[in-house]
């Protein structure tokens, strides 16, 4: 390192335009990628200067790096006092690109993208794309019925573990600390269960188009009957925790409210619309799976505040547990994936004694036995499979509204264009509704019952 | 019938190593075409509601509407820019159709379509009567103006400015059209197909592997 002081290198590279506008710090100066300016905060005072006659406004940016944001969520609020007068949601901090990279893979590989778009819901992410791409193939009637069985178990698992991640965030962002450890104790039972059956806690890329990457393990039905068994022994804790109990109770009705026709304008689904009584799901309207098949109810609320939302997800985890044992016992053996060749991916992934890998029969079958299934194997796993030209729109019911999902094929092995309505994006339109006019400290409260989770919201 | 793409030989592969002797074969990739009456099912209701409706703007559902494709159960309206708000607010106002919800836009870029290369598509879900339907504007690169509908449906704020932000489909009288995911100073629409992935090549034992956008294509 030359021996000079900070000033005198600073003063050596902004030189001549050093001091430009009595700012001793603000300069420019040139460098071969051009001409680079250091801007200062110092211009301030005079930008923000309140017009005559006006009181000043007090602007507070609420994150995006706060604990209760939900991740990297910025709320931009002008407060009046305690009260917010105006807020205003920054996002886009998550964005990864990632439908612009399906653009790049195949059919199948898609799958292992989608899955981390909305991290609490990985597994509602993956069916909703399958679902959509199965629609343009035309093979939604010919998924085995194992297959759809142990979409419903996984998506209703899912379904429950996001719920209590909400409970659980939702009631510490309030101070109710027993709540967060209780929910987390319980939805780790909940992702043992997920590891056991796609190999991991999330990020699972285990629902496929033409069915499912993976048949329950062995004794896995007894493992998950057994939860199943223990759950609602555990959650029991929460209603006797949190549903009367004063504290809470007062911190969260007539919080965050938004009333019917609010939620019709501002497109607003899942348990959010449901608090303000509308018992639309779309597993009850537009079934998907063989949903239909299925004894469930949809649980509402009238409140449509940030209460009702709360007990609108307590009933739903245990409708799920009802989905769940009602799927166990409808599972006949039989095989997990589509028996057209064209589109099953080749092989189901064995369990060695180092975790999941290969199948060592199959890959006996296509190097040593038969030269068509090799060469099957090579087209699918390199190429993938085509799609016929066309566009499509699918929606599932995800644990925080109805999930959408457009795609476009040009016939191609690739996606041409995959877009998700997530419906983190759309609700957290809402905020502002929700919020305004409220304290400060009710926004925490307003924006954790929308539940928003910022991969699915940024994408 | 709108032309996606223009494929030759057996693979896509354009970099050559197309040994298969089918290099000459060259594949136009076609949308599905136009559909005539009768729709079937609630889809011909549909379209004589909005009909009797459109009368009452002075248009006509065949004015307002270029085309209507039927794919997988579903429904899409090609409907004319001109007519679009008139057109929504229809389908949100009028008994007998009744979407109260609109699931947001979504943009697509055809860079074979010329003159009408980047197409806005809407989403409708009638709680009422259970129904989803799709309604499908297009406009050209070079002017990429469509209406927006969130003086109709204000639910569409954030996803135009999604489509705007990613395909540079201006929405016109959108109360604040900016961008929503990328930086504001951002360059360029990331999700038009000329817009690059990016990435760079790795390197595994000895062999290169280019980035996503540059490895070879079976399409």
């Amino acid at each position: 390192m030359p021996d000079v002081t900070y000033e005198e290198s600073y003063a050596e590279i902004i030189g001549e335009g050093a001091g430009a506008e009595g700012d001793p710090y603000a300069g420019a100066y040139d460098t071969t990628d051009g001409r680079v300016y250091t801007v200062t905060g110092a211009d301030w005072d005079t930008v923000l200067a309140p017009p005559e006659g006006e009181k000043e406004r007090i602007v507070v940016n609420m994150g995006p790096q706060h604990p209760s944001t939900h991740g990297v969520l910025r709320l931009i609020l002008e407060l009046d006092g305690e009260t917010v007068t105006e807020a205003r949601c920054s996002i886009g901090y998550l964005h990864t690109g990632i439908e612009k990279n399906l653009e790049y893979r195949t059919w199948t590989q898609a799958v292992t993208y989608v899955t981390r778009m909305d991290y609490l819901a990985p597994i509602a992410n993956e069916a909703g794309y399958v679902h959509a791409v199965e629609k343009l193939l035309g093979i939604t009637g010919d998924i085995p019925d194992r297959a759809q069985l142990v979409r419903i178990i996984t998506l209703e698992l899912n379904r429950i573990q996001s719920h209590l991640v909400c409970l659980a965030t939702g009631g510490f962002e309030m101070g109710a600390l027993t709540a967060m450890t209780n929910g987390f104790r319980d939805r780790e039972l909940v992702l043992d269960l997920l590891e056991m059956i796609t190999g991991l806690r999330m990020n699972h890329a285990f629902i496929r188009p033409g069915g499912v990457a993976q048949d329950i393990p062995e004794g896995g039905v007894e493992k998950i009957r057994e939860v199943m068994r223990i759950l609602p022994k555990q959650l029991d804790g929460v209603p006797q925790l949190l549903v009367d109990n004063g504290v809470w109770k007062d911190r969260t009705s007539g919080i965050g409210y938004l009333d019917l026709s609010g939620c019709m304008a501002l497109g607003i689904t899942g348990p959010v619309l449901r608090a303000a009584g509308l018992p639309y799901d779309v597993r009850k309207a537009q079934p998907y799976f063989g949903y239909e098949r299925f004894d469930f109810d949809v649980p509402t609320a009238d409140t449509c505040d940030v209460y009702g939302r709360f007990l609108v997800r307590l009933e739903e985890i245990n409708q799920s547990i009802r989905i769940v044992e009602q799927a166990l016992d409808m599972l006949e053996p039989g095989p997990v994936m589509v028996a057209d060749k064209k589109i099953a991916w080749p092989a189901q992934l064995s369990i060695g004694g180092d975790g999941m890998g290969n199948s060592l029969e199959h890959i006996r079958h296509i190097m040593g036995e038969s030269m068509e299934a090799l060469i099957h194997h090579f087209k699918l796993v390199t190429e993938g499979f085509a799609v016929p030209a066309g566009q499509v729109y699918s929606t599932i019911e995800a644990p925080r509204g109805e999930l959408g999902v457009h795609i476009v094929s040009d016939g191609g092995t690739r996606p041409y264009r995959v877009h998700f309505r997530d419906p983190s994006f759309n609700n957290l339109q809402a905020t502002a509704a929700m919020c305004e006019g409220g304290q400060v400290a009710d926004v925490i409260g307003a924006v954790a019952s929308i539940d928003p989770v910022m991969g699915g919201v940024d994408r | 019938m709108p032309l996606v793409d223009v494929r030759s030989g057996m693979f896509g592969g354009s970099s050559g190593g197309d040994t298969s002797g089918y290099g000459g074969i060259v594949r136009r990739i076609e949308m599905p075409s136009s559909a005539q009456r009768p729709f079937g099912g609630w889809f011909d209701e549909i379209a004589d509601e909005l009909d009797l409706a459109l009368h009452d703007d002075s248009i006509s559902f065949d004015i307002a509407v270029e085309a209507v494709v039927l794919q997988a159960d579903e429904i899409t309206f090609h409907v004319r820019p001109d007519h679009l708000l008139a057109f929504v607010a229809r389908l949100r106002d009028e008994p007998a159709l009744r979407f109260e919800i609109c699931t947001g836009v979504s943009g697509v870029h055809y860079p074979h379509m010329t003159g009408r290369e980047l197409h806005a598509v809407w989403h409708f879900l009638s709680i009422t009567h259970n129904r989803r339907i799709r309604v499908e504007v297009s406009a050209s690169e070079a002017h990429p103006h469509v209406p927006s509908i969130v003086s109709v449906y204000p639910a569409d704020d954030w996803h135009e400015r999604e489509a705007f932000d990613m395909f540079g489909i201006v929405f016109d009288a959108h109360p604040g059209l900016t961008r929503i995911l990328m930086p504001d100073d951002w360059p360029g629409h990331p999700q038009r197909k000329d817009y690059p992935l990016g990435g760079i090549p790795v390197e595994y034992k000895g062999a290169t592997i280019p980035p996503p956008d540059q490895r070879r294509s079976y399409a």
